[in-house]
């Protein structure tokens, strides 16, 4: 076959793919009333998605915040700007860093749990099981675990921001000396609510993304070995490959 | 169909990546029977369970339970219909993160709202049935590849389900298991007042529980009746498939070029 022939396949699987997991958004869509009425079957999820990733975001954040401490603080030294250290640093997390580095690391922790998980209970038969219990597997597996990531993300977002506010404050005013009083006071000069909205809606949309992904790759996975490998290293290309789109997408409407 | 049948397939026509699997079946399960399903692998015999849970929609022809087109039922109508159904899978099928008690709960918590109470005295006694009450606080990963299958059997029949469907119960069995899980199969059925099919290669073993046998083979039924009967078919490929011959009408070997030119000459 010739190579453009292979690209408008790859295209055309592209699309079909696209629109299955629309489809598919959509049906879960459906069934998130019956699933929120099961707040119990969240929360679990919350945990498991959430919870569990704690220790990943806020280790990862600590070290971020004192890269962009230290990056900042060589930077704004150059111009006499250290001060402003503490502004910089939250608008890089808040509007930015925050939002898409704790979706990769969602996408690598629990999305991936995700996908094996649902995968391997369909390579093992529990979702046809269940279809013929009559109980609906979208419902009662996919709607709660997508729920939890659409919880889960915005609020490992909020605690990454915050865990890497600290480690910036703790290199830049602790080891680099810059003023407690002008860390702090610039930053709530120059950080504004829509600062805020933006990463949030950020969070929110990549907690979507990255559910959505999980949950799609998982449920459709071929039911093998292989097949549950394959879906599970699709998460974290697909949401790594979509949060970035829709990052750039999102600052571009916004700006 | 008649009334004494609970299912009946009617022309069905069904295939895979462009392989007919079945090419005009027809088969009634009578109610109150036990029924096997027998054939040579890959015949479609799993598929034929999926058809009648509605997992599976035909291409063509019908599968009616209890005067119910399977595939033509709404979506809520065809989870009301399953209700009354059971399946035991192949590989049990239990849900990993859930113990024994819970695996049988699972089904009576999701679909009533039965009292707690209530819940356990159902679970129990259906774990009383199979035997296994004392290992109710057990994992799956904890279970033999027999108790599993009698903790999915007590699952599939803990809403008391009017017909019972069985996917190669007896793979993969010790003799003991084996045994243990023939004998819950007539109990059941007999006891319960249940209509069960039951898929198997295990000639020996189904045939002393079924009632009524069907040998499905090339997408149609090949022969039919009390399992004694079919080991007297006039059909070769019956026979061969009821004693287990290792050649016959399905041969040993895979159509291959002759043996002494591949040997020695260059053929590969």
């Amino acid at each position: 076959m010739s190579l453009p022939l292979q690209l408008w396949d790859g295209l055309l699987a592209s699309l079909r793919k696209l629109g299955a997991a629309i489809l598919f958004l959509i049906e879960i869509l459906k069934q998130c009333p019956a699933a929120l009425a099961r707040p119990k079957l969240i929360s679990q999820q919350v945990h498991n998605s959430g919870v569990l990733s704690l220790i990943i975001i806020m280790t990862s954040a600590f070290f971020v915040g004192m890269v962009i401490g230290l990056q900042g603080y060589d930077s704004l030294s150059r111009l006499r700007q250290e001060d402003i250290l503490g502004a910089g640093v939250a608008l890089t997390l808040f509007k930015e860093l925050g939002p898409v580095v704790t979706a990769l690391l969602f996408a690598g922790r629990a999305g991936t749990s995700l996908a094996s998980e649902i995968g391997l209970m369909r390579a093992t038969d529990q979702l046809a099981a269940m279809e013929v219990m009559a109980i609906d597997p979208i419902r009662r597996i996919i709607a709660p675990r997508f729920i939890g990531a659409v919880i889960s993300v915005p609020l490992l977002t909020a605690v990454f921001n915050a865990v890497g506010v600290l480690g910036a404050w703790f290199i830049g005013v602790q080891i680099m000396g810059v003023d407690n009083g002008a860390f702090w006071s610039q930053m709530q000069e120059f950080v504004d609510p829509p600062d805020i909205y933006e990463g949030v809606l950020k969070s929110f949309v990549f907690g979507v993304a990255a559910g959505l992904v999980a949950v799609f790759e998982g449920y459709n996975s071929p039911p093998t070995a292989e097949g549950v490998g394959m879906a599970t290293t699709r998460t974290v290309v697909t949401t790594s490959i979509l949060v970035l789109i829709l990052d750039y997408t999102i600052t571009a409407f916004l700006l | 169909m008649t009334a004494d049948n609970l299912v009946q397939v009617s022309g069905l026509r069904f295939g895979r990546s462009g392989r007919p699997i079945f090419s005009g079946l027809d088969l009634g399960i009578r109610r109150g029977s036990i029924t096997a399903i027998m054939g040579p692998s890959g015949t479609g015999k799993t598929t034929l369970l999926r058809m009648i849970t509605g997992q599976l929609r035909p291409e063509a022809g019908t599968v009616a339970v209890d005067g119910l087109d399977v595939a033509a039922l709404s979506r809520n109508d065809l989870f009301d219909l399953r209700r009354r159904m059971g399946m035991l899978f192949q590989n049990s099928a239990l849900l990993t993160d859930f113990d024994v008690f819970e695996n049988v709960a699972f089904p009576v918590r999701e679909n009533t709202r039965l009292p707690e109470e209530l819940v356990r005295h159902l679970v129990l006694t259906k774990l009383n049935s199979v035997g296994l009450r004392g290992a109710a606080h057990l994992m799956p990963a904890e279970l033999s590849g027999g108790m599993a299958r009698r903790v999915a059997m007590a699952r599939a029949m803990v809403l008391d389900p009017e017909l019972l469907l069985y996917d190669e119960p007896f793979s993969g069995l010790d003799p003991i298991s084996l045994g243990v899980v023939l004998r819950l199969i007539r109990m059941n059925n007999d006891a319960l007042g249940l209509t069960s099919i039951v898929v198997s290669h295990d000639v020996a073993e189904i045939s002393r529980i079924a009632d009524h046998c069907f040998v499905i083979s090339e997408g149609r039924v090949i022969a039919s009746g009390p399992p004694r009967e079919l080991a007297d078919s006039p059909s070769e490929l019956v026979r061969q498939f009821m004693t287990g011959a290792a050649d016959g009408p399905v041969p040993f070997h895979y159509p291959a070029p002759d043996y002494a030119e591949q040997l020695f000459g260059k053929t590969r």
